[in-house]
């Protein structure tokens, strides 16, 4: 075929963007809800809410933008992923369907009120804990034959993707606790102070286990690793330094600092992720290009998206702008 | 029909059961946001350009009950993106060389335009001038339409393929522009968005109806309740003239659809247009035939003699489920009709303005709010149960494109779960939407205590009325 050049590197790159821009985005209103439970008092489930309200519809776009991006670029990790983790994509989108009704309704509601704050923290919790197993199972693998998985219904459910699951919530519960560092004052802000360093912690264990785990789940990871240094080892090293810069900030008590670093705390461990598997998107047998689309069609999006998405994060930033401002109150 | 056999658990026949459940759930919300979208856009421009406060008072209501629709249909549509993969991955994997492409276009094209102006239409009438509140409301209502665009592009698709080559079990697109504008893409998207207009004209007429029998807001009320009427006069005989050739253009692409609708089995020059009958696939005919002779070879055909092919060309595996799309249809046409007849009977009785005070007519409109979400659906069952047992028209049957990997039991949890998680959330939405209504326009425009700082900013929450009716 005439391709002048290798469009599945810039669309590896556009998907991986998007999925990093989800995990970022809704990951800190994700968690919200996972620390909801644990709130200093209502009136801190106010805020807690009111914080994330104006985003959270923007941010869960990027997820639909993932799936369909997936299908039009990388039509095979869809059509292997989806069948594999049936059950728990299930489960993801029940978790996110009553989590966002909950923001609709909790605020409108008096005596049923609880019932919304249940479905709001349930929901997020079992959409974090199911996207965490996702990312386990894809260090795990597939089993496939011809293109298609073969696998049974509960392949996906090890302790190992139960511990990624886990490592996840602890981790959008981290992004979460540095944003209402970053967002509110006071007593709540002083609560997300406190509660910042244990929920990194848990992280640390999560990662540390996973890291140890991995290669013994997978070979290739292994041979990745540990022969020879290279310059992946760069990327655990940022990691654990994003980590120590956390601590370090939630203890001079900066604002926005630990909110940053968790950020660049997750895209270190992504991209540590990503280098473990490439170039596999379907491990163990399936690479980029084995599951990339025709090249006319990878061509035909690029092209609109190269014009159209520039023009999205435009208006996505001026909608940002009208409703700037400092979440103070909560609802009476 | 392969649903005989019953009780064992068959992927297919759930999967089958559990994509029109939630794609019917899903549709319900679009095609009300549509209509209502433009009519709110429409409000928020005669309120700019006359300054009449009334306008302003009807937008703001009509907001809050957008809101709400709205937010179910976001919900439910995240949903369908995932159905695809799950249920249907062979048909996803062999057709994402189109279906990729054009859903990301959605995405970006709609989606994010919807998601970017929606805070604003409704949250920021204090914090904009007038005339970029007017703009943000006119790009959502630009947003839902790209939205249709792309969809019913995709769906027609299946319907009559064009532009596109099999090679080894994938699609792959040879030409973007007929694949997108492929042959029934025109009239499906046409005779989509009349259908949402005319949802939202019965919608507004009929709430406002019930509102002019309390005499509440009778004012704004009346403006409302005029303006849905000249739409429906202008809409509903336009829609039976589209649907007219929808129809006929069926029956170049689909003529076993078109038999199935006709509920006719032989081939044959001028049939009769059944009016009732009760079609029976295992005897391959029909029961207690009522028609009119030779309308049917004149309607499809526009000559009283033409040929028209009956169901019995194919093999009966290869029929669609007669009774099904034959009934279907007769419920979509019955309530067209009886929209035509709303329309008339509104310019009948708009001499001397009678139509604020004849109750029967306010009644009859209040319950035809209903009437065009049943039709929309019934639309639907026509079309999709209408291209059975194929899920790309003559080219690959729904037992091709199911995920393989996907036993019954799967397939029985997910369809549970699905109306179990639908059930609780409509409910919820229906009690709310329901005190919005009861609300009125005076609660609407009630002074709001909240301050903007705390108001949620989100959609359903743009609705000042409380859930459970406590303080
Ligand atoms: C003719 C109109 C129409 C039809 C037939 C469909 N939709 Fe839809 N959809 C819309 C019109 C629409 C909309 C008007 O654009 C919605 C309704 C509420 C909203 O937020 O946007 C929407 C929302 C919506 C969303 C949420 C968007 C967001 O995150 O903001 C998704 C993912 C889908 N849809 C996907 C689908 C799929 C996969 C369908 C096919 C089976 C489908 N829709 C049928
Ligand atoms: C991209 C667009 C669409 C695709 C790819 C698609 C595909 C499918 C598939 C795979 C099925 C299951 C097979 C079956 O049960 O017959 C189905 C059934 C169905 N779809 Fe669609 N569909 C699309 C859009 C829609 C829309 C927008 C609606 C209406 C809201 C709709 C209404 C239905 C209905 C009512 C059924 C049930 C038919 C039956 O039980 O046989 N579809 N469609
Ligand atoms: C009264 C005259 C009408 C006629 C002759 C008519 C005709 C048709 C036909 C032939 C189809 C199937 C096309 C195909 O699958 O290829 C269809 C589908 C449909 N109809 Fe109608 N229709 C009428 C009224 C209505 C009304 C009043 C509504 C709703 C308000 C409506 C909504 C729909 C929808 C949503 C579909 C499915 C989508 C599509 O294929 O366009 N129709 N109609």
């Amino acid at each position: 075929m005439d391709q002048p050049f290798d469009l599945v590197i810039i669309w590896a790159g556009i998907i991986g963007f998007a999925v990093m821009m989800y995990v970022l985005m809704d990951g800190f209103d994700l968690g919200q809800g996972i620390l909801y439970p644990f709130a200093p008092d209502d009136h801190s489930r106010d805020i807690m809410m009111n914080s994330v309200a104006p985003v959270w519809d923007g941010n869960e776009t990027w997820l639909v933008l993932g799936g369909t991006g997936i299908l039009a670029a990388f039509p095979l990790v869809y059509s292997v992923l989806l069948p594999a983790l049936y059950i728990g994509v299930f489960l993801m989108l029940a978790g996110l369907i009553f989590r966002g009704v909950a923001f609709e309704f909790r605020f409108k509601a008096n005596t049923t009120k609880y019932l919304w704050d249940w479905a709001f923290a349930g929901g997020s919790f079992v959409a974090a804990f199911a996207q965490g197993a996702v990312v386990g199972a894809y260090v795990q693998g597939f089993e496939t034959n011809n293109l298609v998985y073969v696998g049974g219904p509960l392949d996906w459910l090890t302790p190992f993707t139960i511990m990624t699951g886990l490592g996840l919530v602890a981790g959008y519960a981290l992004l979460g606790s540095t944003w209402l560092i970053m967002k509110t004052e006071g007593e709540l802000q002083q609560w997300a102070y406190k509660i910042t360093p244990i929920l990194l912690i848990m992280v640390l264990v999560v990662f540390g286990v996973v890291s140890i785990y991995t290669p013994f789940v997978d070979q290739g990871v292994l041979n990745r690793w540990f022969n020879g240094v290279s310059i992946i080892w760069l990327l655990p090293v940022l990691a654990l330094y994003c980590a120590f810069l956390i601590f370090r900030a939630v203890k001079k008590q900066q604002e926005g600092m630990p909110f940053v670093a968790t950020m660049g705390l997750f895209l270190f461990t992504y991209l540590g992720l990503l280098a473990s598997k490439w170039p596999y998107i379907v491990p163990p047998d399936y690479t980029l290009w084995d599951a990339a689309s025709a090249y006319e069609s990878q061509l035909f999006l690029l092209l609109g998206f190269l014009f159209v998405i520039p023009i999205v994060m435009a208006y996505i930033a001026w909608s940002y702008w009208i409703f700037r401002g400092k979440v103070k109150g909560g609802y009476h | 029909m392969t649903f005989g056999g019953a009780m064992e658990l068959d992927p297919l026949i759930l999967s089958r059961i559990q994509f029109a459940f939630v794609v019917c759930f899903h549709a319900i919300f679009p095609v009300f946001t549509i209509g209502l979208a433009s009519f709110i856009a429409a409000l928020e421009a005669l309120s700019l350009k006359t300054g009449n406060p009334l306008w302003q008072r009807l937008s703001k209501f009509w907001i809050q009950v957008f809101a709400v629709v709205f937010g179910m249909g976001v919900v439910s549509g995240i949903v369908m993106s995932f159905q695809f993969g799950t249920n249907w991955s062979n048909f996803a994997y062999a057709t994402a060389n189109f279906f990729g492409p054009i859903l990301s276009y959605e995405v970006v094209t709609a989606f994010f335009l919807e998601a970017g102006f929606l805070g604003v239409l409704l949250f920021g009438r204090d914090k904009v001038p007038q005339g970029v509140h007017l703009f943000a409301a006119i790009m959502v209502a630009v947003g839902t339409f790209i939205s249709a665009f792309w969809i019913l592009s995709a769906n027609s698709l299946l319907h009559t393929p064009d532009g596109i080559t099999v090679e080894n079990g994938l699609y792959y697109v040879d030409s973007w522009r007929d694949a997108i504008f492929n042959p029934s893409f025109k009239f499906r998207f046409l005779h989509m968005g009349i259908a949402a207009f005319l949802t939202a004209a019965f919608v507004v007429a009929g709430v406002s109806a019930w509102y002019l029998m309390n005499k509440r807001e009778v004012e704004a009320n009346k403006k409302a309740l005029s303006m849905s009427l000249w739409m429906i006069l202008l809409l509903a005989p336009t829609q039976v003239v589209v649907g007219d050739f929808h129809g006929v253009n069926t029956l170049k692409h689909q003529p076993m659809k078109v038999a199935a609708i006709e509920g006719h089995w032989e081939t044959g020059t001028g049939i009769p247009l059944l009016l009732f009958a009760i079609p029976d696939k295992e005897a391959q005919e029909n029961h207690f035939e009522i028609g009119i002779p030779k309308l049917g070879s004149l309607i499809l055909t526009h000559d009283w003699e033409g040929e028209v092919k009956g169901l019995k060309e194919v093999a009966p595996e290869d029929q669609p489920p007669v009774i099904i799309v034959f009934w279907a249809f007769r419920v979509m046409v019955g309530l067209g009709t009886l929209m035509v007849l709303f329309g008339l009977a509104g310019l009948f009785l708009r001499r001397k303005q009678r139509y604020l005070e004849c109750r029967p007519f306010l009644n009859g409109l209040r319950m035809m709010s209903f009437a065009p979400f049943i039709a929309v659906l019934a639309g639907w069952i026509v079309t999709e149960v209408g291209r059975a047992p194929w899920l790309i028209y003559e080219q690959m049957r729904h037992a091709e494109g199911l995920t393989p990997s996907l036993t019954g039991g799967m397939a029985l949890f997910s369809l549970t779960g699905y109306i179990f998680v639908y059930a609780m959330i409509f409910s919820a939405g229906v009690f709310y939407l329901m005190s919005v209504l009861r609300g009125g326009l005076e609660t609407a425009n009630a002074e709001q205590i909240d301050s903007d700082v705390e108001k949620a900013q989100r959609p359903i929450s743009a609705a000042n009325a409380n859930l459970d009716g406590g303080l």
